[in-house]
């Protein structure tokens, strides 16, 4: 552990530990939590660590106050963030629309279990990947990251507060009870400040600062409370001033901005791992701890010939709809596993637009994929 | 030959977002007289109005925080205090003040409240008890009186409702006090008092609402409310707070009911996080 309570070198940990830990890492000061099954340990961790330095854990009464209390915090200008599962993830979904709306930088852990509703508490399922996109009501875009490991719970976290804070908007961990619940090393480098963004702050003084204006980046400046700027910011569609604006003109200026300030950055913020892609004919598009199941069976395809390769997804949302255009132009078949019935499979689907065929390999959860099942797929989709 | 007569803007001016008047609320609405109440109390209590922000929920009275000159957050139905947990915590330094309505902040928004008054943080609370939901056309609330007409119980309420400061007291809060729009001078003094009391201080302020709650109880303009105030009401400070119900018709008791001292939420974190930090 360094002087300032951060800690470095290697570590034996889970995932939802190491994923506090990158939250610390990354400068976070504030968690507010409810417990959970299997994000519980994200919780426990900050309420040991965060008083150590100086931070902030606070367990609320649930899941809706858990969320606005991390947004209230970032406008104290402290970074935060909270864990949740499937159930808590439901009942945060309309104050991480507040969050959108008012732009407010915060981490948001999703450590998925099977549902739906209370489903199986303790076993791994990947069923809110379409619930991150499109679980708040209205029309707006975020970001979600999809670790596959305790290290990338570690390195996501400070990737998900970068672009938090670098874009103004919540950022979901979608993580899940297998990647959260497994020990394994965790590499914990020395964070230099330069490697961690905060988020722009008004230059001018407050008389002439309006909340909402923006220049070529989409992005405004951000105000922080008692600072004497005196700002209102509110959930209804608003204008540069942040003042109520009723009128379709000003949801159309806004909710563009909103949504552009995602999609114009898509490629500062999409992530993507690929493996022996360059010349294959079948790549299985995976994410999470299903990549790393579908890492050993497209090695294993490789071994008995077949030009198979993996796409994995770092980042979820925006989509990776790009790169996925372009090797549909290649590939004759994406495999898609994953612990739902169906939901990345189609935006795949969209994506490859008749160009290749997509095949969806679905587990209903409480486990992951054998790899001989992704193994025979792959087989059977090159016959 | 015409006077000139010249006035000086109006003081509170300065705390008002006056470019954004005329407000949303009806004539007759009792909201702006408390909003009136609560910029003189800043003045009273000799704040710094660069540190003091104000957090509002949704309805007729969430309309507050965009109207005050001060860091205000609209935030969603029923959420201002878990924001504005987040937002004092985060700069404990922060006066941080909740002005919202009955229906946000004790229906939907009610295990918050409790909450909040438990853990005892530091923050003013300014709750506008019109007896209805405004916003959404004169529904019943959680505050509405047994009998009484709403757009959602036409033939008369059979849910009874909460007594707040009973309840607020039960929950731990450490100022608790009842006025209504008609008596602006003590709203101004609790409001004041609770604004540099440590804890958490709650004052309700009953407030006409003409045209539903009052149209639909045949209670007449909002003035006729008023009076109805003025003869229905009984000061009694330090009152003991099951006895503040409120009926259709019969006493109001208002008044300062709790001013006690506990140690607030801050008070037992900071001593924690000193001990953590000697461990580390």
């Amino acid at each position: 552990m360094s002087d300032d309570g951060i800690l470095e070198g290697e570590f034996f940990m889970n995932g939802d530990e190491a994923c506090a830990e990158g939250g610390i890492s990354a400068g976070c000061r504030f968690f507010a939590g409810y417990p959970i099954t299997p994000a519980t340990e994200v919780a426990e961790r900050m309420s040991l660590r965060l008083p150590q330095i100086g931070g902030i854990y606070i367990q609320m009464e649930d899941e809706l106050a858990s969320m606005n209390a991390v947004l209230g915090a970032s406008w104290a200008g402290v970074k935060a963030m909270t864990s949740t599962s499937g159930p808590g993830f439901s009942l945060m979904m309309e104050n991480i629309g507040l969050g959108v709306m008012l732009e407010t930088p915060c981490v948001v852990v999703d450590v998925q279990r099977a549902g739906p509703s209370t489903g199986l508490p303790t076993l791994v399922g990947q069923g809110d990947m379409m619930q991150a996109k499109w679980g708040s009501h209205g029309v707006y875009e975020l970001i979600a990251v999809v670790p596959s490991s305790p290290q990338e719970m570690f390195d996501l976290t400070i990737t998900a507060f970068n672009l938090s804070e670098k874009y103004r908007v919540p950022v979901l961990i979608m993580a899940d009870e297998a990647v959260g619940h497994m020990s394994e090393k965790v590499v914990m480098r020395q964070i230099a400040p330069q490697e961690l963004i905060e988020r722009r702050r008004p230059t001018v003084p407050p008389g002439q600062y309006l909340p909402y204006e923006t220049d070529s980046d989409l992005v405004p400046a951000m105000a922080i409370a008692g600072e004497g700027y005196r700002f209102h910011v509110t959930g209804l569609t608003h204008d540069e001033r942040g003042y109520p604006a009723m009128t379709a003109e000003a949801q159309d200026r806004l909710v563009r901005r909103l949504v552009d300030k995602i999609r114009v950055n898509r490629n500062d913020i999409i992530r993507l791992e690929e493996v022996e892609t360059q010349d294959a004919d079948v790549v299985v598009c995976a994410y999470g701890i299903t990549a790393r199941v579908a890492r050993s069976a497209v090695q294993q395809a490789r071994d008995e010939g077949i030009r198979a390769g993996l796409l994995r997804m770092i980042t979820i949302w925006p989509f990776a709809e790009d790169r996925i255009r372009e090797l549909a132009r290649q590939v004759k078949v994406f495999v898609v596993p994953e612990i739902n019935y169906g939901q990345i499979v189609l935006e795949v689907e969209r994506c490859a637009g008749g160009m290749a065929k997509t095949l969806l390999l679905p587990h209903m959860g409480g486990g992951v994929h054998r790899p001989g099942t992704i193994l025979e797929a792959i087989r059977k989709a090159t016959q | 030959m015409t006077d000139v007569v010249t006035v000086d803007r109006n003081p509170i001016d300065a705390y008002l977002r006056m470019e954004r008047m005329p407000h949303i609320w009806c004539a007759g609405c009792g909201i702006g007289s408390a909003v009136s109440c609560f910029v003189k109390a800043i003045n009273r209590a000799k704040l710094d109005a660069d540190k003091i922000a104000v957090v509002s929920g949704i309805g007729c009275t969430g309309r507050v925080a965009g109207y005050v000159r001060l860091d205000s957050f609209h935030t969603t139905h029923g959420r201002a205090l878990p924001f504005a947990t987040g937002l004092k915590l985060g700069n404990p330094e922060l006066k941080v003040v909740v002005f919202s309505g009955d229906g946000d902040l004790v229906a939907i928004g009610g295990n918050h409240l409790i909450h909040s008054a438990r853990r005892n943080i530091d923050m003013t609370v300014i709750c506008i008890n019109n007896f209805n939901y405004g916003m959404t056309g004169g529904q019943l609330g959680p505050t509405t009186p047994l009998d009484a007409r709403s757009s959602t119980s036409p033939y008369g309420n059979f849910d009874p409702p909460f007594n707040l400061p009973y309840l607020m007291s039960a929950s731990g809060a450490t100022y608790v006090a009842r006025w209504t729009v008609i008596h602006l001078r003590q709203m101004e003094r609790s409001i004041a008092e609770a604004l540099v009391k440590p804890g958490f201080s709650f004052i309700e302020v009953l407030a006409p609402c003409p045209t539903l709650y009052g149209r639909m109880n045949k209670m007449g303009q909002g003035i006729v409310e008023l009076r109805s105030y003025q003869e229905r009401c009984v000061v009694r400070n330090g009152a003991d707070p099951r006895e503040a119900d409120i009926g259709l018709s019969g006493p109001i008791v208002v008044g300062k009911f709790v001013d006690v001292n506990r140690p607030t939420f801050w008070d037992y974190c900071t001593k924690v996080l000193n001990k953590a930090q000697k461990k580390r």
